[in-house]
């Protein structure tokens, strides 16, 4: 098997360093933003967070899984599937929204 | 006579023309990705999941409130640092995994028993960190079917300290089900993927790599681990931050 485009040990470190500044941007977020009562815990910051989780997946996939560099066929019959993960999050969301209006009322302690 | 060639004598150089690898991978390779296909599968199914609990609930555990402990050093008071640690080690044995198959791609073998031992250390902290996260919530009162009760005390009062805003024995019951059996299932890959490491490590020092002339199964391991990284990644979202 021939190798065209390996990862060095320069852009090892540096995807590294993307990973861990993700990370670090996502603490910030939580200690100091929200903890401080700066912005509010909810949707945007959720989606905020999410996308930051799917940027460092990309990283880890790419480049230290090495599919970026696979061939356009490979890439495309191990990820296309995953198609069926956001069909399932939709399908589940719905169902949550239904569960959370009509069950919820009878299973809830009463908080004191 | 012509000497052109005729339209369908014409010999196809292309990628899936036959006589060629088209996916230029080797068939192990390909069947890890696949395995790791479907895997994604299944945690994204228990992942999906937790969310549509979570979602479904008008209440939920306070990740802040329930996993606020740093084992040894502070019972309380400070969310997200101890799994911030587990998440920098976990990330840190991927990237001491990645330089293995940097390593074994050159054929260094000295190199790629060093970053393989660093790899398995990084996952045997991991471990070790969950291990004292379970024992912690565990001494608290969550497990599989059982949450913190008290002879005596209303099930709204023990809970108060994880709930910020409505309190509810349902969704506590959820998390703790849920927490275990997601992080156990990581948890178990991780313990997997040490083994795998340790396996291709004795390979490495019997020299059946240098042998076979190729480090091929590094990369394929490594790829095993990456992907618990990956999974770790969305756990330590949908778990910790969220």
């Amino acid at each position: 098997m021939a190798h065209h485009e390996g990862m060095t040990k320069g852009k090892i470190w540096r995807v590294f360093f993307y990973l861990l500044a993700i990370t670090a941007l996502e603490f910030f977020i939580a200690l100091v933003l929200v903890h401080g009562g700066i912005i509010a815990k909810g949707l945007a910051v959720n989606v905020v967070y999410i996308l930051l989780t799917l940027l460092k997946a990309y990283y880890i996939v790419a480049y230290f899984m090495h599919l970026k560099f696979e061939t356009f066929g490979f890439i495309m019959s191990t990820t296309v599937v995953l198609i069926f993960v956001v069909y399932l999050i939709v399908l589940m969301l719905t169902e949550g929204a239904y569960m959370k209006s009509h069950f919820n009322p009878f299973s809830f302690w009463p908080s004191t | 006579m012509s000497t052109t060639v005729s339209q369908l004598d014409k010999v196809k150089t292309g990628r899936w023309s036959g006589g060629r690898s088209p996916f230029d991978v080797e068939y192990g390779k390909i069947m890890m990705w696949f395995f790791l296909v479907s895997d994604a599968f299944t945690f994204s199914s228990f992942l999906v999941y937790y969310g549509t609990q979570r979602f479904a609930h008008l209440t939920w555990p306070d990740p802040d409130k329930v996993f606020q402990s740093v084992p040894f050093i502070a019972d309380s008071g400070y969310p997200l640092v101890f799994v911030g640690i587990m998440t920098f080690i976990l990330i840190m044995s991927s990237v001491t995994m990645v330089l293995a198959v940097e390593a074994g791609h050159r054929n260094a073998k000295k190199e790629v028993v060093g970053w393989m031992i660093a790899t398995i250390i990084g996952g045997l902290m991991f471990v070790g960190c969950q291990a004292l996260e379970w024992t912690h919530l565990h001494h608290q009162g969550f497990w599989w079917g059982s949450i913190p009760y008290q002879e005596g005390v209303s099930p709204a009062e023990t809970l108060a300290p994880y709930f910020t805003n409505g309190i509810s024995e349902v969704s506590a019951q959820q998390f703790a089900n849920l927490f275990f059996t997601i992080t156990g299932f990581h948890g178990f890959h991780v313990s997997v993927g040490i083994l795998l490491n340790i396996i291709v490590l004795g390979m490495t020092l019997a020299n059946t790599f240098e042998r076979r002339g190729t480090y091929l199964m590094i990369e394929k391991v490594g790829l095993y681990w990456h992907f618990v990284d990956l999974v770790w990644v969305f756990v330590f979202t949908f778990f910790y931050l969220v």
